[in-house]
């Protein structure tokens, strides 16, 4: 396909902008910043524009095109109306709410806020949220820094924070970003940090002890409760990554198991746009002992019901603009709304429901290196496989070809050869049956015909491409 | 001084008072194509099994520790061109750096060849 720079042609164009009748000035600009030559825009009609970008996306893999059990990330559909729900507050300027007698202007995203972190706090079990973030990461990060407020405040200067090895990268990444060194506990048989590893790590000089659960292999630690005690014993605090919350919603509450800060990605659990595809969001939660070291500012609830904005002097400070990705948590509230308790707790059921299917139908076919009941995924090994010369990459390109996108692998790093599957609840039956049978053709041609996956995709607009040497010879620039 | 290993496929041999690093072949074997290593500074004092610097392949990218405390002396920077060195020669080629080894004792602490062979044995 060609790029839209080559289909320039020389004055075409798509609109014609009449002449400027005001005098052209230049703005006071320095002469090393100003352009002297027109920009190098492609030159194309509107309906060159359109006719090429329409074919663009039809090369595009989305969920709103194709079954895509990319593990770890839940890809699961959103409905569309929530679109049409952020939309309606498109034209309200965020600073509104910020500016004397604007409160009064704002009433109703002011009150979306502040139920939406009260929808927060009961979904997890926490006393307080902000929405401020705007991403898991930064989620994660906000809620590392609350935890050394809080030892901060108390005089202490604790140097660690355990992680286990199945954590996803951010965990450590947000704990060394905020100071502390990481430590790190291998994973035990039963596919979860080794209990009594982390108890001989536990000591007065760690802060925080960060947990994923369902952790990346797709299972429920039935130690939370234990590992929370452990570390509250030693004055360390707990930290909850919510990146799976999607598996547990209604059925326990990180909060009442012993939690102190949790973030939650509203993209994953909540029905928000992915990655790429929109601006994210990773509201934080706290138990009391936390809130007053919460980001500034906070929307409080007045006692005649009006709501407004005040300041949390003794918090962390800002760490976003304004309220975080607004049009976002329009999107989540709208969709927590709508499905209510008994919706939320069907969607965590059929999740769970739908990785477990996956799992006992494929399990013939491919290891399953921790064989037992799993959350919303399930990891598979493509190790029987490698020994016949085939691999998880290979597998993964042959699902390409017959439409899926392909499951994660090579993640988590404590499975070699791993396909790591996560369905989503909005999947059906008949999708998942389709998707088995091509996953049980793909192990057939393992043993009967390994080069039809070796050849794979050859149904895509480029093949094979050479991941290697697209990362030996990096070129990120255009040219 | 023959080689020895450590539990995290590091390893080290000791000339004097210098001990070359370098991760084992069944690591390179293990992460497959190397495609980024990420060389300690020289003059970097690091701790043993600290983390020393970083390797990246097509499928993960795992730090390496330091089979012994010490300093780092040399870096092996043909790496920076040709990280694929490490696959093709990870325990001779492929070497990672240099230290100055501040204690030989600490080589106690870690697995002679046969006894690393035996671990990685068991591992699969």
């Amino acid at each position: 396909m060609e790029l839209i720079y080559e289909k320039s042609v020389p004055g075409r164009t798509g609109v014609r902008i009449p002449v400027a009748d005001i005098p052209r000035t230049t703005g006071g600009f320095p002469a090393g910043l100003r352009r002297f030559e027109p920009a190098a825009f492609p030159e194309v009609s509107e309906l060159d524009l359109v006719r090429h970008y329409t074919n663009l996306s039809r090369r595009n893999f989305s969920v709103d095109t194709n079954f895509y059990p990319l593990g770890s990330c839940t890809m699961k559909y959103n409905a569309k109306v929530m679109e049409n729900a952020a939309a309606l507050f498109a034209g309200c300027h965020p600073v509104v709410a910020l500016l004397p007698g604007g409160e009064k202007l704002v009433q109703g995203p002011l009150s979306l806020v502040w139920e939406l972190e009260r929808q927060l706090a009961e979904i997890t079990g926490m006393d307080e949220v902000t929405t401020q973030p705007l991403a898991g990461a930064h989620g994660e990060m906000t809620g590392i820094m609350l935890i050394a407020a809080y030892h901060k405040a108390r005089g202490q200067k604790r140097k660690y924070v355990i992680v286990p090895d199945s954590s996803h990268g951010t965990n450590p990444a947000s704990a060394a970003m905020a100071g502390y060194e990481i430590v790190t506990i291998p994973t035990a048989p039963y596919g979860d940090m080794d209990l009594d590893a982390y108890r001989a790590a536990m000591n007065d000089q760690v802060a925080a002890v960060m947990m994923t659960c369902p952790n990346t292999l797709g299972l429920f630690n039935p130690y939370i409760a234990e590992i929370c005690r452990i570390a509250h014993e030693a004055g360390a605090l707990t930290y909850y990554d919510g990146a799976n919350l999607n598996a547990i919603l209604g059925k326990v509450r990180p909060g009442d198991v012993g939690f102190d800060v949790i973030h939650v990605n509203l993209h994953k659990t909540f029905g928000t746009p992915h990655g790429g595809g929109g601006p994210g969001s990773g509201p934080v939660g706290v138990r009391a002992g936390l809130i007053p070291y919460l980001p500034t500012p906070r929307v409080v609830k007045k006692d005649d019901g009006s709501f407004a904005v005040e300041a949390h002097p003794e918090g962390i400070g800002r760490v976003s603009d304004f309220f975080g990705n607004f049009g976002i948590m329009v999107r989540a509230f709208g969709y927590i709304t709508l499905l209510g308790r008994e919706g939320l707790i069907e969607v965590s059921e059929q999740a769970v429901l739908n990785a477990n299917y996956l799992m006992a139908r494929l399990k013939e076919e491919y290891d399953l290196p921790f064989d037992q009941t799993c959350m919303h995924e399930c990891v598979f090994s493509a190790a029987r496989q490698a020994k016949e010369g085939i691999h998880a990459i290979d597998i993964a390109k042959y699902l390409i070809d017959r439409g899926f996108h392909p499951p994660t692998v090579y993640f988590p790093l404590n499975v070699k050869e791993a396909i790591m599957i996560e369905p989503t609840e909005t999947e059906s039956k008949q999708t998942l049956d389709s998707f088995i049978a091509v996953m049980i053709e793909a192990a057939r041609c393992a043993k009967e015909s390994p080069q039809e996956l070796k050849d794979a995709p050859i149904t895509t607009p480029v093949g094979r491409l050479d991941e290697t040497r697209a990362a030996r010879a990096l070129q990120v620039c255009c040219e | 001084m023959a080689k020895h290993y450590t539990r995290e496929h590091e390893w080290v041999s000791v000339s004097g008072t210098v001990a070359t690093v370098g991760i084992s072949d069944h690591a390179a074997h293990e992460l497959g194509d190397i495609t980024f290593v990420e060389l300690p500074q020289a003059g970097k004092s690091v701790k043993q099994f600290d983390i020393l610097a970083a390797i990246e392949s097509v499928k993960a990218a795992s730090d390496i520790y330091s089979p012994l405390s010490g300093k780092v002396i040399e870096v092996n920077s043909r790496l920076d061109d040709a990280p694929e060195l490490v696959n093709q020669s990870a325990e001779d080629a492929g070497w990672i750096c240099k230290l100055e080894a501040s204690d030989l004792g600490e080589v106690g602490a870690l697995m002679d060849e046969a006894a690393y062979q035996e671990f990685v044995q068991g591992l699969v």
